[in-house]
């Protein structure tokens, strides 16, 4: 057997290990969120709409094809405690919002997933760049976000500090749809000042979070103090969005670090998630690869599909475009088949991650004229 | 197939984000245009000033010169551009192909931006009154009056986010060179062709490349040049200029609701004034802010509305390349049935009558783009909601209004041509500050004298005439 042959069946073997687990884990969430015992008040009360029983009859992730999609709206408003399982009861419950600049904004509860997810990121950082014991900066959105609380677990998960501006998106958000650009790039400053203030009052801070536009934004106040953005320290930089593309990434790389990782001694990497989903982390960004950005969900928790734009049920052929859409399955909580807001190409499994990604994430093109994006 | 760079200060720049402009009928790509993002421009601009130290090297004096050159390749000679290289003939197509204006018209344009170029000492001499351009490269100096004069540069660059659909606006960015003044320009998404040829032709005629920053890309991209320029034109509609308004960093030009008033003392000659209306409404396919959009009266409107709608309203869409083509597509998809539902919404109001019904369908589609055909809308008030409507194409109404109401009635006007004697309302026209440019007399509102400002001239958008005290001494040493 060759060497491009023993590889391919060594991936053949991953990917089929991924997808048992991937099918019992599946059936361990399903009968979780569904049994009377454990099941929260939302999906007990949904179980007896559905047409089928999900205790019987989801035995495999394939069959959660089975549920009908997923209405965000469903997540709008309380009570609260209808998505808290039984067999959570009693524990202490978060509440992380996500949209919201008008009406009411869609809600989850968390208890602990979100440390989870950050800790499971936490294991794709390279130490190197994001050193143990290392002080953070989380540079993004703050209030009923789970940003701040996840960003400031990781730190601490990894032994160091979390340092946190305030940032009210809803309100750039407003700023944008007022066209009041001034203010916009005044509230910007605002923040980028309070970040430029901490990363000098000798925090020894050397792991940022930030959100492109903000990461910019630091590194253009930096440079117009005669700076740059090596000078602030720090080695590691986590950001995420549809905003984090090839090009963005190219020119963060090329003009404000002054290299790759190895040249510039810094290392930044894409994630791409959401509230409800956990934290998709991205395959090693290189030139060598035009800067192409591929994420993987974190399976089994949470899964990355990458649907037709008119059969949700059906994937796309690799290397075609799609809808996202994101399943998670912890738990603490149950999405069955959410259209995400974004479209990109499916990609193959690889060794790290045995299981199918989605690269070039935008915002899906029905919608992309009116989404607001770069809010932060 | 051509690969466009963005281009920062003089230097190509390919970048991961390409757009493929398409030609509007076929589909087939003829371009690859690199993105920029908007950190390389918030980046770039830092160094705009480097832009304005350069060109001062050169008199003004020069530059005209070199203008003068660069007028002729413009408009005579292939250019770099890309990957490659470009023909007049071929400017005139790939313009044609993704904007839908026919060819001829194309033409039209290269003849009026080099118009503009070979002219700029005249130009120049009119927009300053006269003042001695050493003086505006100095900061001060003496003018012929003998008094010392100071005006200042209120930025170091010109920026200006360029639309897509009227290729004619062009000419408004041109003078930034010759006042010293780097260019920073995001072309408009389907109309790349005329920043870069000029650029191109600016460059061979001897104009270092280091003044240009060339950005082409999306929303973020028009922003990004927006925040960081010190003086900016924008191009877009009367949201655009709402928002701008009062912003004395950004000149927005929006629509210009060009207007035709004939007044009581010549509108029983009406007939005289026909083909100068007609020549207002439908020159470049009526695409440009100058052209005319109403025509109002006190009387003879329904006869007037009447025998332009007979002129216009049988013309027929062609291909771009017929030479007798009068009417440019809508390229974006849905556009044209959009702009027509709009109209069909107004035209059920009472005492809006459709002149050009009986021509057949307004609205033609295609496979991949549409056409709207001239309409000519009767309005028997100023009071009709479609009496003050501007569209992308040869549009207008024409609005019976009592001539003493005409002024107040009106709304604003970036073009009004008033065809009266009348001595009180000539006063009142000249008098009527929503009015812009001002045609006394049968004049199109279309034919614009370059020697006129636009929209505010651009020597008080640029520079800021301020006090300047020396001694007499140094007084008499200037």
């Amino acid at each position: 057997m060759s060497t491009a042959e023993s590889s391919a069946a060594s991936l053949e073997a991953r990917e089929k290990e991924a997808q048992a687990s991937l099918d019992a884990h599946t059936h361990e969430i399903v009968q979780w969120h569904f049994h009377e015992s454990t099941g929260s008040p939302f999906w007990l009360q949904k179980r007896s709409e559905l047409s089928f029983d999900p205790l019987t009859e989801v035995k495999c992730y394939h069959d959660m094809k089975k549920f009908p999609p997923f209405e965000d709206d469903w997540l709008r408003g309380g009570p609260m405690s209808r998505w808290v399982p039984k067999g959570f009861e009693g524990k202490p419950v978060y509440v992380f919002e996500t949209g919201g600049t008008t009406g009411i904004p869609k809600s989850r509860m968390v208890i602990e997933d979100h440390w989870t997810d950050y800790e499971l990121f936490s294991d794709t950082l390279p130490d190197q760049y994001f050193p143990r014991g290392a002080n953070w900066l989380m540079l993004g959105p703050s209030g009923p976000r789970r940003l701040r609380l996840a960003v400031e677990h990781l730190a601490q998960f990894r032994g160091g500090i979390n340092f946190c501006v305030d940032l009210d998106p809803r309100w750039v958000v407003k700023l944008i749809k007022k066209g009041w650009m001034e203010h916009l790039e005044a509230y910007k400053k605002h923040c980028i000042d309070q970040a430029l203030t901490i990363l000098t009052a000798g925090h020894d801070i050397k792991c940022l979070f930030a959100t492109p536009k903000l990461l910019e934004g630091l590194c253009n106040a930096l440079e117009e103090q005669g700076k740059s953005f090596p000078d602030t320290g720090i080695t590691g930089i986590f950001s995420g969005g549809t905003e984090f593309t090839p090009q963005w990434t190219r020119f963060c790389i090329e003009e404000y670090f002054g290299g790759p990782p190895d040249v510039s001694g810094i290392y930044m990497t894409p994630t791409y998630g959401n509230t409800l989903m956990g934290l998709a982390c991205s395959k090693p960004v290189t030139a060598a690869d035009d800067y192409k950005i591929t994420y993987y969900a974190p399976q089994p928790r949470a899964v990355i599909e990458v649907v037709g734009f008119d059969d949700d049920q059906q994937a796309v052929g690799y290397g075609e475009t799609g809808r996202v859409k994101l399943t998670t399955l912890t738990k603490e909580f149950f999405v069955p088949g959410f259209l995400e807001r974004d479209e990109g190409e499916r990609e193959r499994p690889f060794e790290t991650y045995p299981w199918d990604g989605v690269s070039g994430v935008r915002p899906f093109h029905g919608f992309a004229a009116q989404t607001t994006v770069g809010v932060y | 197939m051509l690969n466009i760079p963005v281009i920062r200060w003089g230097k190509p720049y390919e970048s991961l984000e390409v757009d493929e402009v398409l030609h509007f009928s076929t589909g087939e790509p003829i371009a690859k245009v690199s993105q920029a993002n908007g950190g390389i421009i918030a980046r770039d601009m830092r160094q705009a000033k480097k832009a304005r130290q350069i060109l001062r090297d050169i008199p003004c004096t020069e530059i005209i010169e070199l203008l003068k050159k660069a007028a002729d390749l413009y408009e005579n000679e292939s250019l770099p551009i890309g990957d490659g290289s470009q023909s007049p003939d071929q400017f005139a197509h790939q313009q044609s192909a993704s904007t839908g204006l026919p060819e001829h018209m194309c033409r039209q344009n290269m003849a009026k931006n080099s118009f503009v170029l070979r002219n700029m000492q005249k130009i120049l001499d009119c927009l300053t009154r006269g003042l001695d351009l050493n003086i505006l490269t100095r900061g001060y100096g003496i003018e012929h009056r003998g008094v010392v004069v100071s005006y200042q540069a209120q930025t170091s660059v010109l920026s200006a986010v360029l639309p897509s659909n009227s290729p004619g606006v062009h000419t408004l960015w041109l003078p930034a060179i010759p006042l010293q003044m780097g260019l920073v320009l995001k072309p408009g998404p389907q109309e790349p062709w005329t920043p870069y040829r000029m650029m191109a032709a600016f460059t061979e005629a001897g104009i270092p490349k280091e003044v240009f920053a060339l950005y082409p890309g999306g929303p973020e991209a028009g922003a990004a040049v927006l925040a960081a320029s010190e003086r900016a034109m924008i191009f877009g509609g009367t949201a655009t200029v709402e928002q701008y308004r009062g912003n004395p960093r950004v000149q927005a030009h929006g629509p210009g609701f060009a207007k035709i008033l004939l007044a009581d003392d010549v509108v029983d000659d009406w007939e005289k004034y026909l083909d100068l209306m007609v020549e207002s409404i439908t020159i470049n396919s009526g695409r440009g802010c100058i052209n005319c959009s109403g025509v109002w009266a006190s009387r003879h409107t329904k006869e007037i509305a009447r025998a332009i709608a007979d002129k216009i309203g049988p013309i027929e869409v062609k291909p771009p390349t017929d030479p007798q083509a009068g009417l440019a597509a809508f390229t974006v998809p849905g556009m044209g049935k959009a702009v027509w539902l709009m109209i069909e919404a107004d035209l059920k109001e009472d005492g809006v009558t459709d002149m050009t019904e009986q021509f057949g369908p307004r609205l033609v589609e295609q496979e991949r783009c549409s056409y709207l055909r001239p309409m000519v809308v009767h309005c028997d008030s100023p009071e009709r909601e479609i009496a003050n409507k501007e569209y992308m194409f040869p549009f207008s109404t024409v609005v019976e209004c009592p001539e003493d109401q005409l002024v107040a009635k009106i709304g604003p006007t970036l073009v009004c041509t008033g065809i009266t004697n009348n001595e009180k309302l000539i006063g009142d026209l000249t008098a009527a500050s929503h009015i812009d440019r001002l045609n006394i007399g049968p004049i199109p509102t279309s034919k614009l004298n370059w020697l006129q400002p636009h929209e505010g001239s651009i020597i008080d958008f640029l520079f800021r005439a301020r006090a300047y005290q020396v001694t007499q001494e140094a007084q008499a040493a200037l």
